[in-house]
């Protein structure tokens, strides 16, 4: 593409929920890592 | 959704788009930004003049590439609901160690360590209470955290250390982990406190907030004297044993220090390299507060610091900030996303005298009391109650580019200042979307290859 270029197209993740990752406080959501990928 | 927004964190003026529900990230040209503006929302009377420059060719073309991500399902995707359950489970617990604190700093919401209760230590007894209270509720969860907080926890060291041995026991019985963390102003963290704590706790966030200068006006003892100079030196001492593990030097920045980018490039400066420097919540009409007239300048600081931030990452000064972290490839599952720190639903914290409250900031107050680890009573209906409180149900969230990862902000803080849990605390949105904007223009200029 000329005009646009994608920083970051990972996609959300939309399964889950499983409850094991840590919690959080405003680590944030924000740069919470998912107890999956962890 | 698509939000558009510009920043020069880099060095150069950058034009970005981000596509909410998908949470893809695009950098543009300034065409293409304005193209895409107009588009998915407005431009303003400025923008339509240069618009207007555009050639045809180039509008044409710029559409066609927004006509290509979104069949990519990467821009403007359409927004889901997704369902979100209540299984009662608990998996995180703040243990208020000690109604009690060796500082009077005035911005506290523990009013003095007390939580306007009367001073109390927690005993062993309540503290074993509170980990068979985690571990029954804890379900089918294997990894669970209690955080020791106070007031100051390590006026109360002696039972920490007992509730540690005794969560040891009683995990490897049931086949849990428990992670955990503590929170200190640093006065007693002494070098056998330091020891004990690099030892056993995953996370320990010790209270500067910056400059001595800035530090000693308001974290004073209860004689009225700063003690900055003691608590820097005994945290570059813990940081000197800590090595690669979990720590963080937290501040609180209010009217008095608006620059406070410089008490963050001070605290890098010192040695440390985990930093957190966040705004004072206090009423509007308190002196330290942070009012809507500071809000323009607060803004420009967070540039100011992201500009430096991303020029000392290059070097022997990289330094995390904790509100500049973003995750876009490994972040958490939509569900967390919507519903954030949990605080009620599956986070309690557990005072002095075994009461359960939703989180810490609401210890004390008898409004929100939920039960006791003594009796084991504890309110299901209000935690159904509290798990209902997401994105979904919060004024102004729905639409707001943040959502995913401010996941409607602070509990505590909607309740206190606008009186309604499902009201977000107005003062702190902007602040958010700030940082969150800003954040991901720090990451397109770290990940630019």
């Amino acid at each position: 593409m000329k005009h646009i270029k994608t920083i970051s197209n990972q996609p959300m993740k939309k399964q889950g929920g499983c409850g094991e990752c840590q919690s959080s406080c405003q680590c944030t959501v924000g740069n919470q890592t998912c107890a999956q990928k962890d | 959704m698509v939000a558009s927004f510009v920043s020069d964190v880099s060095g150069e003026t950058r034009y970005f788009l981000y596509d909410v529900e998908s949470g893809s990230l695009h950098n543009v040209d300034a065409a293409a930004f304005l193209v895409a503006k107009k588009r998915y929302s407005s431009l303003s009377d400025e923008e339509i003049l240069s618009y207007s420059k555009i050639p045809f060719a180039d509008v044409d073309e710029i559409n066609a590439e927004l006509d290509e991500l979104e069949k990519q399902g990467l821009l403007n995707t359409p927004a889901k609901v997704y369902p979100l359950p209540c299984n009662g489970e608990i998996k995180a617990m703040c243990l208020h160690i000690c109604h009690d604190c060796n500082l009077r700093c005035p911005y506290c919401f523990a009013k003095d360590g007390t939580y306007n209760t009367p001073k109390d230590y927690m005993t062993f007894e309540v503290g074993k209470a509170a980990i068979d209270f985690l571990i029954e509720k804890s379900g089918k969860r294997t990894n669970l955290e209690v955080d020791f907080f106070g007031g100051e926890p390590l006026m109360n060291m002696k039972v920490v250390k007992q509730i540690v041995e005794y969560a040891k026991e009683q995990t490897a019985k049931h086949n849990k982990k428990i992670n955990f963390t503590m929170t200190t102003n640093g006065i007693l963290l002494n070098e056998e406190n330091r020891k004990w704590l690099n030892e056993n706790m995953h996370n320990v966030v010790i209270s500067i907030d910056g400059r001595e200068e800035v530090h000693d006006k308001l974290r004073i003892t209860p004689n009225g004297k700063g003690c900055q100079s003691l608590i820097l030196n005994n945290a570059l001492e813990f940081r000197k044993i800590r090595g690669n593990k979990s720590y963080y030097i937290r501040g609180t920045y209010t009217k008095n220090n608006l620059d406070f980018a410089e008490d963050v490039f001070y605290l890098n400066d010192k040695g440390f390299d985990q930093i957190s420097v966040e705004p004072v919540v206090l009423p509007e009409n308190d002196d330290l507060a942070i009012k809507a007239e500071d809000i323009p300048t607060v803004l420009k600081e967070y540039d100011r610091l992201a500009k430096e931030y991303v020029v000392r990452r290059k070097g022997e000064k990289w330094f995390n900030f904790f509100h500049f972290m973003i995750d876009l490839k490994h972040g958490p599952c939509v569900y967390k996303r919507l519903r954030g720190c949990g605080a009620g639903n599956e986070y309690v914290a557990v005072t002095p005298i075994g009461d359960i409250y939703p989180c810490h900031q609401f210890a004390g107050d008898e409004k929100y009391k939920m039960g006791s680890v003594l009796t084991g009573e504890f309110d299901c209906e209000a935690q159904k109650r509290y798990a209902g409180c997401t994105v979904y149900t919060k004024d102004g969230c729905a639409d707001c580019e943040a959502k995913y990862y401010c996941s409607g902000g602070c509990m505590a803080n909607a309740v206190h200042f606008e009186g309604d849990m499902n009201k977000p605390y107005k003062a702190g949105c902007s602040l958010m979307r700030k940082r969150f904007l800003t954040s991901l223009a720090i990451y397109d200029a770290e990940n630019d290859n």
